[in-house]
């Protein structure tokens, strides 16, 4: 069979797993494509190579996916997510002066706990003049909205008290340790290394903030998937089997050795599968602690595009001050979410396909058997901290609601 | 107009500075290191920031950007829809350009396309560099793998040579691929080298 060429852009981290296994173990090759992987230190090169036509697909953010189609910070380039690479798997990181003021004792709190403790910390630092200070690994990322998110709700006014800023995943352990930021909101394994440096502890992880939350995602230019929809759908199906692999228990240890080769994210192998397994160590010298579903890349449809995935980011990015509302935005914001194209290429598999694109984010408190159109399919809970609801149909109130 | 060149490279820094002045834009900030980086880009206040695409601090420095438009001189991406070519090219020799919004599109160009000749040079010296430095490890190769084939079985230098070759050309490979596989053979037999 003759191979199609394809490239997807990346960034060295854990959740750009999929694109790296479906290379590495043939599941690209299987399907007749000859995968390209171009390694990159920042998301603007990421997205700038996706632009110029040096890559055919990338491993991106998705709030930059839709910033990138709303033309927030460049004129406007339409992208499409077909595929969702990833939920949750971040974590905050405090330096372990901070943490240790938080309480905790190497459990990780419950999110409301911790987060009107960090409040109060946050209040009072204020009062003396002295911001407490974040790293996030991008302005328009899943980390700073959670983050955002978390301590909104938890009573913190994050324009006045706080300040929230930019800083590149690998650079932002050497920030904690120099006091340049008083916690950092990133992306495995460097949340880990900083627990390894004895400079940081983890204090809580984006899927404790919202489960099931969307992560990283397959972004692609929309013209591309317009013009090639069969190879777009041979190179789901591929990162759909690389997901099957990625969480069989048994391979965790062969995939973190994989994803910590030098050609990928030459990092510690070690480290790696602490996330892949969900075994997080949250201080030096303790043992790693279970945390349930720390990373989702498969199970339930975590790969489905839901449009009111988009929707809620949107809603961030407006909370954030990032762009201003509209309705026509909020319309585009939503396209770039594409389950018709999923759908399409799993059509007649076995694969189960939910009958609905969009539903109440936070909705589910217990495991629920929702409608399909193929297969059958059970959707775990995806609840928020704070036991909010999101209805993509209601933006205006959930604005209002939150503003208040 | 002034103009601030960011990379980690002092080499690719130099090559480009010099290209500028001798086209006589002398006002010129070179930023090499990340510290601080941020700081002293609003104090500089550049109409024009070259930077390598790879740079590790563009995420920042976008923020950076954004942030600005909002409080004092707008910056934005160089990118206009009639000048896809012009943004392709500068993108293919490895440049991500930013120009404060509004400074006309005829003053810009010429800025950009010294940018990526000059980018484009100091690509193939790298190039020429690298493979320099291939052919002369190689070099070493094949002599260290002539001098075992003359040591081990009395050959002559140009025997010894040919009969790399004639193995080459047999199993379809690089002389120096199969120079290489006779040196890491001599050693695991423990050659007495």
């Amino acid at each position: 069979m003759t191979q199609d060429r394809f490239r997807i852009g990346f960034l060295p981290l854990v959740d750009a797993a999929l694109p790296i296994l479906a290379r590495e173990l043939g599941f690209a090759e299987q399907e007749g494509i000859d995968l390209e992987l171009v390694r990159d230190t920042s998301w603007a090169t990421v997205r700038d190579r996706l632009i110029y036509g040096h890559s055919d697909a990338a491993h991106l953010l998705a709030p930059l996916a839709i910033a990138t189609t709303l033309g927030l910070d460049r004129p406007a380039v339409s992208m499409a997510v077909p595929f969702v690479l990833g939920l949750n798997g971040n974590a905050v990181t405090l330096a372990p002066s901070l943490a240790e003021a938080l309480g905790g004792k190497g459990q990780l709190l419950d999110s409301r706990t911790s987060g009107q403790r960090l409040a109060e910390l946050i209040h009072l630092r204020a009062q003396e003049g002295a911001k407490l200070r974040f790293g996030v690994v991008h302005r328009y990322s899943s980390h700073n909205y959670m983050l955002q998110y978390w301590l909104r709700a938890s009573g913190v006014d994050i324009a006045r008290d706080t300040e929230i800023f930019t800083i590149a995943p690998p650079f932002a352990t050497d920030a904690l340790a120099a006091g340049e930021v008083d916690g950092i909101c990133v992306g495995e394994p460097w949340n880990s290394v900083a627990v390894e440096r004895g400079v940081g502890v983890i204090v809580n992880v984006t899927s404790h903030i919202w489960l099931r939350g969307v992560e990283k995602v397959l972004a692609m230019p929309a013209s591309r998937v317009e013009q090639e929809p069969e190879l777009v759908h041979r190179l789901i199906r591929a990162l759909y089997a690389a997901g099957k692999a990625f969480v069989d228990p048994e391979r965790s240890g062969a995939n973190a050795a994989l994803l910590a080769r030098a050609d990928y994210l030459d990092g510690s192998a070690d480290l790696i599968e602490r996330a892949i397994a969900d075994k997080i160590k949250l201080a030096a010298g303790q043992e790693p602690v279970s945390i349930p579903d720390f990373m989702f890349q498969h199970r339930e449809a975590a790969n489905f595009p839901w449009v009111s995935q988009a929707a809620w980011l949107y809603a961030q990015m407006v909370l954030a001050g990032h762009t201003d509302k509209a309705d026509d935005d909020y319309a585009a914001a939503q396209r770039v979410f594409r389950p018709d194209v999923y759908r399409a290429a799993f059509a007649g598999t076995n694969v189960p396909l939910p009958g609905a694109s969009a539903k109440l984010e936070g909705g589910i408190a217990n495991p629920m058997g929702v409608g399909t159109i193929q297969g059958r399919l059970t959707l775990g809970p995806d609840s928020f901290f704070d036991g909010r609801l999101f209805d993509p149909e209601q933006l205006d109130s959930y604005l209002d609601a939150t503003s208040d | 107009m002034r103009i601030a060149v960011i990379d980690e490279s002092a080499a690719r820094a130099a090559v480009i500075e010099e290209g500028l002045r001798e086209a006589g834009l002398t006002d010129l900030h070179i930023f090499l290191e990340r510290q601080g980086l941020a700081a002293q880009l609003e104090a500089c206040s550049p109409d024009v920031v070259l930077m390598n695409l790879e740079n590790p601090s563009r995420d920042m420095l976008e923020e950076t950007f954004a942030l600005s438009r909002a409080l004092a001189r707008p910056i934005a991406m160089f990118v206009d829809h009639s000048d896809e070519n012009t943004i392709a090219d500068a993108v293919d020799a490895g440049i991500s350009a930013y120009v404060v919004d509004g400074l006309r599109k005829e003053r810009i160009k010429p800025v950009l396309d010294l940018a990526v000749r000059r980018f484009q040079a100091f690509n193939r010296l790298q190039t020429e560099l690298t493979e320099a430095k291939t052919q002369l490890a190689e070099r070493k190769v094949v002599d260290e793998a002539k001098r075992i084939l003359m040591t081990k079985r009395g050959l002559s230098e140009p025997d010894a040579y040919k009969l790399l070759r004639t193995h080459a050309m047999q199993s379809n490979r690089r002389i120096a691929d199969v120079a290489q596989a006779l040196i890491t053979a001599e050693n695991m037999l423990g050659g007495g080298l």
